[in-house]
């Protein structure tokens, strides 16, 4: 039987406003098809979006929403998470949501580890906005911001979350979907902070400068820079690594909660357990 | 029966967001208001709410507009710097309509300025926070008990008028030590407003389907409404548009559920919006709020002990503005009143609007240090 997204979706508010070929809707559908295998109740989820292309995710699902500001998801969210330990919280944010203007955030919601699942979606650009650079945007690339080429340094989201804590870390790219809905499953099973950078395609405003005009020839390029974490992990030549994004499960370690160390604070106040000390982490320092 | 107790203004606020139902605090560290957060930090958690010190102010903010959204009433303290930046997100509580406390205790600015020291030029900055159309409330405490009550009214209003609501402190109440009189808890519960809430069937749930003036409906996060927020321009059902109609809509209740409540109400609650003291039979009115009106009050018992009639007008609410009475005391006492603030004449301005008339003399400071009541007298015996 085929899937039933409408059960899922704000179905009276389609089309999406995104452009034809936008993986948004791909990874839409991919996080729509994880929470049914999650069997989770839509009136204990919600989902919190920034501003951007990805900003417009949260308003077609079917639960509870928010379309906050630019770069501040993590902490709206945490904020939703920590009042309500309960409910299944989903963060979607950009390359230059979360990167740029909210980096802060990721990285703090990173080093809690609050039980928050983290969806940056990294088109390489600034989309919505006509094309200007963002920090994925690869060395070279043509901006409208940058028009004689890129000269940042790249950022490696996946990387920067690893340095950060957070206690899942997996990329994957949207050319897969049947991967990207598994990889989702794994990141809201597991208890701590999830992030999951999804690879996407930006043909209009990436592709159109950059010799990507299609869709397709956008994710080929995509396709042409990542390698499963196995076969990238037995790249031999350094520089050749360096330009490969591993995708898979790149972290995945059981860590103190956030919400639960809270739950222990709030004991503690209430005279339910013993003061809170450092005999009571492993890792103080 | 009530609490006499031995505080300070920073801790009497975060005793009073406690007592009023707030239990979630988000914020970051800054001097004068810190004491706030450190006070909440130890009472929250005893009644099952949470502190929680975030990465910079915007996140703090954030955290708490995000707890508000589940239904938990919310605060975060600062001060100007502060309020500087979490400007954004304010606007998003002024259009998505959440409720939420603003402490701002406040110093002298702009930028770092005067960390530890007394200001209140940053009542303009509560009146206007952020871009865009809106109207603010904002309460601004005159004594330690101030601090309690008008703390626990700011609580009271956020609900009612679905909005953040700005309480002003300034860092010489703040930090000021000594005996409040608070109202006894079952005073304080039976003044507790909480947010309306839609109890119909959830497909008919539209919360921002309400008339001209009336505040959005919004029912806590998963309770089985399902809706969407945003800070973009939204239809009844929250979803965004950019429908000239609706716009024009949205901008004129936002700001008449405040602004044109208050004037045909004469008020946004039961409370008094100001206070007077010996106005009655004055010949002369002093204007101050804040710490300032401490000075003020001994200010108009030594002209009284002289034979000069002066009198106090001390607002308490100071956005929007107690415009009928305002308008009466411009009336009554024509080249008669001295605004004395500690700015360059944010008050004053608004005196001047209301009346229309500027005839009136000021006795202002910016420099970080308080108006002492001697300053006071002598610039009455100027005007007389």
């Amino acid at each position: 039987m085929a899937f039933n997204y409408d059960k899922y979706l704000r179905v009276n508010k389609m089309p999406t406003l995104w452009c034809w070929g936008c993986g948004d809707g791909v990874i839409l559908k991919a996080t729509i098809r994880a929470i049914e295998k999650m069997g989770w109740d839509m009136d204990n989820v919600c989902v919190v979006s920034g501003i951007g292309c990805s900003g417009r995710f949260s308003s077609y699902i079917d639960c509870n929403t928010v379309h906050t500001t630019h770069g501040r998801t993590v902490a709206y969210a945490t904020g939703v998470k920590l009042a309500k330990p309960h409910a299944n919280v989903v963060v979607v944010a950009g390359d230059g949501d979360g990167l740029a203007i909210g980096g802060n955030h990721t990285i703090h919601g990173c080093r809690r580890n609050i039980d928050l699942n983290f969806i940056i979606i990294n088109n390489f650009i600034y989309g919505l906005t006509n094309s200007q650079t963002s920090p994925t945007t690869p060395r070279g690339m043509w901006t409208v911001s940058q028009k004689n080429g890129n000269i940042d340094p790249t950022f490696n989201a996946s990387n920067l979350a690893i340095g950060a804590g957070a206690s899942f870390v997996a990329r994957e790219s949207m050319t897969d979907p049947k991967k990207l809905e598994k990889i989702l499953v794994k990141a809201f099973s597991h208890k701590g902070f999830s992030f999951i950078e999804v690879l996407s395609n930006c043909h209009i405003n990436l592709g159109r400068k950059n010799k990507m005009l299609s869709a397709m020839d956008n994710l080929k390029w995509i396709d042409s820079i990542t390698l499963p974490l196995k076969k990238w992990e037995a790249i031999e030549d350094p520089i050749e690594k360096e330009n490969i994004l591993p995708t898979g499960v790149l972290r995945e370690v059981e860590q103190e909660e956030y919400c639960d160390m809270y739950a222990e604070i709030q004991k503690a106040a209430k005279g339910e357990r013993a003061k809170i000390t450092q005999n009571d982490f492993e890792k103080k320092i | 029966m009530a609490r006499e107790v031995i505080s300070t203004g920073n801790e009497l606020a975060a005793k009073a967001a406690v007592e009023a139902g707030a239990r979630f605090f988000g914020g970051y560290p800054i001097t004068p208001s810190s004491e706030i957060m450190h006070v909440s930090s130890d009472m929250l958690p005893k009644v099952g709410g949470t502190a929680i010190q975030m990465e910079d102010e915007i996140a703090g903010i954030s955290a708490a507009l995000g707890a508000s959204m589940t239904g938990v009433k919310s605060y975060t303290a600062t001060s100007g710097p502060g309020i500087s930046l979490k400007a954004e997100q304010i606007g998003l509580a002024f259009i998505a309509e959440i409720p939420l406390v603003i402490f701002n205790v406040m110093r002298g600015g702009p930028s770092t300025g005067l960390p530890t020291r007394v200001s209140q030029s940053d009542i303009g900055q509560a009146q206007y926070p952020t871009h865009g159309d809106y109207a603010s409330i904002t309460l601004c405490a005159g004594s330690l008990t101030e601090c309690y009550t008008q703390s626990v009214r700011a609580f009271n209003l956020a609900e009612k008028y679905m909005t953040p609501v700005f309480m002003l402190l300034d860092e010489t109440i703040g930090h000021m030590h000594g005996k409040a009189m608070l109202p006894d808890m079952e005073e304080i519960e039976a003044s507790i407003v909480d947010r309306e809430k839609f109890h119909g069937n959830p497909a008919d749930y539209k919360p921002y389907d309400v008339p001209m003036n009336k505040p959005a409906v919004l029912n806590p996060m998963f309770e089985g409404y399902k809706y969407h927020i945003t800070g973009l321009h939204h239809g009844d059902e929250g979803f965004p548009t950019e429908d000239a109609a609706q716009c024009e809509f949205n901008i004129e209740r936002l700001v008449g559920k405040i602004n044109t409540v208050h004037l045909e109400n004469d008020g946004l609650d039961d409370l008094p919006d100001y206070e007077e003291v010996d106005l009655d039979d004055a010949d002369i009115c002093i204007v101050a709020y804040g710490s300032i009106a401490l000075g003020a009050y001994e200010a108009v018992k030594k002209l009284r002990s002289e034979g000069i009639k002066a009198g106090l007008f001390r607002p308490i609410m100071l956005w929007p503005s107690p415009i009928n009475r305002l308008e009466e005391i411009g009336k009554k006492f024509e080249n008669r009143i001295l605004v004395t603030e500690l700015n360059m004449g944010q008050y004053s301005k608004e005196i001047e609007r209301i009346i229309k008339r500027n005839d009136f003399t000021t006795l202002l400071k910016a420099n970080g240090r308080p108006i002492a009541p001697a300053e006071m007298v002598a610039k009455v015996k100027e005007m007389i």
